[in-house]
């Protein structure tokens, strides 16, 4: 059925070294795909599993670090291993399309978005004139779904929001007509619903130009959501490899199987204790309450940003909270505020007996033994020239409180060895390092702790894990958690209750069985309706 | 937009202001005697009380400090800075005798250590060759260790007593020009170009290359096209900075190679402690200083869109 010229790409063994210091670690190694015309491939993997590089070296874009040592390249018939920058330059843009990972940074600031796409058109399309050039730029901006095309075109980057900027580089992406677009996590900076947007838009693309699309994501919902085939990669190889209902129906390989079962929004219920709940304490009134909270951002020229408006909520003893919304929701504020961060401009906080928001600065030091807070990034959050040790014995340090054991006690609390304590957090993985950052959280043997994003970072396997230790020392020490996330799936499988934020106003709130069964508001719904591979029935083996 | 402009207009007024008042506090109140100063010390003792207080009416001395200062200040705001202590001649018209060749030499220096700064980074930038790259970036912080006497002095030697191709001194026509310019312009470079070697590499490996590099650009392209405009706005405030450097700069460099300017008056007037010359030459430089970064101030905001967003959001709609 197939014939060769419609393979749109072809990647033939291909192997990629990186330069580490004065030696060579492979990075790929010999990883072989094929994208058609009309089909979406998805290419799955962690970080650190290689598929960045694959893509890099198949467009020609590898980092000086980093050299192709075997395998070949070809578009359509054309093999272009070991082609240079100025030959590699016709067939970038004009033959294949690229979407880069991060809207945010991928345009240039100082150009306005037309002369942006219209740089696209002209290096593919030659012999023009202005207007034609002109003409097929606003067509590519509205082939990549921006209907305001005109308006768009005289704006600059920071003028749009996120969901616009990467239609603005689908745009340029598409401007040169080609024949196949490579997709490198083109949503993992974006809300959900605005991702779904995007990838809805890709696949309309698909169908409506014939053009073959290769999507690399850490994300195996999208990825089984959206796609025709699936590669699922892992250390620099191809570890499962067909099409998407074959990989639901039966994986064959153990690292698709457990990614499978990582995936959020794959599990049913709750995550279970591994270990005996602990005999639920008298069934007191909340540990957390907020009322009414709002707090007012001044911006630059006067204008002001409500960040909270009338925002409130409560969490039972020895249950999980979680707070959700997309970007700008005010989840991170409301967060700052229950932990005593930043001061709200009217409303209260009460942590058990305490209005926390009355507190004086001494007061509110004693209450924080018992309030402890985890950052979103493990990676910025340590001292990276502290010891474990030295991290985990901090806030003891702080209370004047006898050492003693605890260092290791708690180590072992969060599943780590004992012979970690003497590391720096540069040793450390991002999973390792964000168990340190519980670990020190759990120090002073707080009551409530609240958890900003903290998993959000983190790969899906590493996420699953990190989850699981979460309900675990729930469990065991009765705590009580304040969990915010952008990710439903999280949602459904560690909490109890939960708060849907928008705008700084909470939409709706109860248990999360019921929220997410009957969803009260729209808003809600749309959420719901946008988390990637929902709609997916779970594998028959668990 | 016209609070920015008002803001920064007000900040460079300011420094003027200020530079004219600490000078007044330094050279006019602070000495024991300010009429002393106005003689040569060898000769202060044997001069009569009578002419002293002559000399002190004459220049005001005699009245409080304030109304000295208002006085001097008033003066100064019409542009009459007083009469210069050794030649006699008003401060001013001593300083624009020699304004214009300083200001030649400064600003031809400064346009080329731009240049020099510029075309370092883009090679480093541009090229595919590591050595290349690594001995174009060694270059700004050896230039910037060699001080601008001992730079002076060899170049004086090579191309002016061994070559014969540029005069040794003196300030006739352009040849006279291109020594004291490298001289001045060499170490001034040298920040420069650090810091838009260091610029031009963050921005290259930025996202939006490789964006371009997907549309289909060469390499030349994506450097003149997407990262020059980017990485040059941080090396147009240091350019401005730079300025100020390149007057006291002028000093050396034109006592070495011997030309008349703003530096070599600013230092046969310190040692011949010429008191009201002094004091314009501080006020003038610094309204120099202010001037230059006032316009980089006002240009950055054409060049920077969003920094332009910014302005016009606070502006009232």
């Amino acid at each position: 059925m197939t014939t060769s010229t419609d393979q749109l790409l072809t990647v033939g063994a291909l192997a990629v070294d990186y330069r580490t210091g004065r030696q060579w670690t492979p990075a790929v190694r010999g990883v072989s795909l094929t994208v058609r015309a009309g089909e979406f491939v998805s290419l799955v993997g962690e970080s650190g599993s290689g598929k960045t590089t694959l893509i890099q070296g198949a467009l020609g874009l590898l980092p000086d670090a980093a050299r192709i040592t075997g395998g070949s390249i070809a578009y359509a018939d054309v093999d272009v291993t070991g082609w240079n920058d100025r030959k590699m330059a016709l067939v970038r843009g004009n033959y294949v399309g690229f979407v880069p990972q991060d809207p945010n940074t991928s345009l240039n600031p100082v150009k306005r978005i037309g002369t942006q796409v219209l740089e696209a058109v002209r290096f593919n399309r030659p012999r023009n004139d202005a207007t034609a050039y002109r003409e097929a730029a606003l067509e590519s901006l509205r082939t990549a779904g921006l209907t305001d095309a005109e308006r768009v075109f005289h704006q600059y980057p920071h003028e749009l929001s996120g969901g616009m900027k990467q239609r603005a580089l689908i745009a340029i992406a598409l401007a040169g007509q080609p024949r196949i677009i490579v997709a490198d996590e083109p949503t993992s900076a974006l809300d959900v619903t605005v991702q779904k947007r995007i990838l809805d838009h890709l696949a309309g693309l698909r169908e409506r130009l014939g053009i073959g699309i290769l999507l690399v994501t850490h994300d195996l919902g999208v990825a089984l959501e959206r796609s025709d085939r699936i590669l699922v990669m892992q250390s620099g190889e191809i570890v499962e490899e067909g099409p998407v209902a074959q990989v639901l129906a039966g994986a064959t390989s153990d690292y698709t199987r457990r990614l499978l079962d990582a995936a959020p929004s794959r599990h049913a219920g709750r995550l279970q204790p591994r270990l005996p709940v602990r005999p639920a304490g008298p069934a007191g009134g909340p540990v957390l309450r907020a009322d009414g909270l709002t707090r007012t951002y001044r911006l630059h020229g006067g204008r002001q940003l409500r960040a909270l408006d009338d925002a409130g909520l409560i969490v039972r003893p020895g249950t999980t909270h979680a707070i959700v919304g997309e970007s700008g929701a005010g989840k991170s504020t409301l967060a700052g505020i229950l932990a005593g961060f930043h001061r709200p401009d009217t409303g209260t906080v009460h942590a058990g007996d305490h209005e926390i928001t009355a507190l004086g600065r001494k007061q509110l030091r004693d209450v924080r033994r018992d309030l402890q807070f985890v950052f979103q990034n493990p990676f910025t959050s340590l001292d990276p020239r502290f010891t474990v040790r030295r991290l985990i014995e901090e806030p003891l340090k702080a209370f004047g409180l006898p050492t003693g054991d605890r260092v290791g006690e708690l180590l072992r609390a969060v599943a780590l060895d004992e012979a970690f304590a003497d590391r720096r957090p540069g040793q450390l993985s991002g999973g390792q390092r964000q168990r340190v950052a519980i670990a020190r959280a759990l120090a002073l043997n707080p009551r409530i702790i609240v958890l900003d994003e903290a998993v959000s970072a983190l790969d899906v396997s590493v996420q699953a894990q990190i989850l699981q230790l979460l309900v675990d020392l729930q469990a065991e020490r009765g705590l009580s958690y304040v969990f915010v996330t952008h990710d439903l799936g999280v949602v459904r499988l560690v909490a109890d209750d939960v708060t849907v934020m928008k705008d700084g106003r909470v939409v709706e709130t109860g248990p999360v069985g019921t929220v997410f069964r009957e969803p009260a508001h729209d808003y809600t719904r749309q959420l719901l309706a946008a988390v990637p591979g929902a709609g997916l029935t779970p594998a028959g083996q668990v | 937009m016209l609070r920015y402009v008002t803001l920064k207009v007000g900040r460079a007024l300011f420094v003027v202001w200020a530079a004219f008042t600490v000078t007044f506090v330094l050279l006019f109140v602070l000495p024991a005697n300010p009429v002393d100063l106005l003689f040569d010390p060898a000769e202060i003792n044997s001069i009569p009380a009578e002419v002293r207080e002559r000399v002190a009416e004459n220049y005001g001395f005699n009245k409080p400090v304030i109304l000295q200062y208002l006085d001097r200040l008033g003066h100064a705001l019409t542009g009459d800075f007083g009469n210069s202590v050794q030649s006699g001649r008003p401060v001013v018209t001593a300083i624009t005798d020699v304004l214009p060749s300083t200001l030649v030499l400064a600003a031809a220096a400064l346009v080329l250590a731009v240049l020099i700064a510029f075309g370092i980074a883009l090679v480093a930038t541009a090229t595919r060759r590591p050595w290349l790259r690594d001995l174009v970036e060694a270059w700004p912080s050896g230039a910037v260790s060699v001080p601008v006497f001992l730079s002076g002095i060899l170049m004086l030697q090579i191309f002016s007593f061994r070559l014969g191709w540029f005069p040794s001194f003196g300030d006739d026509g352009w040849r006279s020009l291109i020594l004291p310019l490298v001289t001045l312009a060499v170490p001034v470079a040298g920040p420069i170009a650090q810091l838009l070697v260091r610029s031009f590499r963050t921005e290259f490996a930025a996202g939006y290359v490789t964006t371009s590099w997907a549309k289909g650009a060469t390499r030349s392209g994506i450097i003149v096209r997407d990262v020059f405009r980017n990485a040059a706005l941080p090396a147009l405030t240091i350019a401005g900075v730079t300025f100020g450097n390149l007057i006291a700069g002028s000093v050396i460099t034109e006592t070495v190679f011997a030309r008349k300017g703003i530096g070599r008056m600013t230092q046969t007037a310190i040692n011949t402690l010429d008191v009201p010359l002094v004091a314009g030459i501080v006020v003038l430089v610094a309204a120099t200083f202010a001037l230059i970064n006032l316009i980089v101030d006002l240009i950055c905001p054409v060049l920077d869109p969003r920094l332009r967003a910014a302005l016009t959001a606070g502006a009232p709609a």
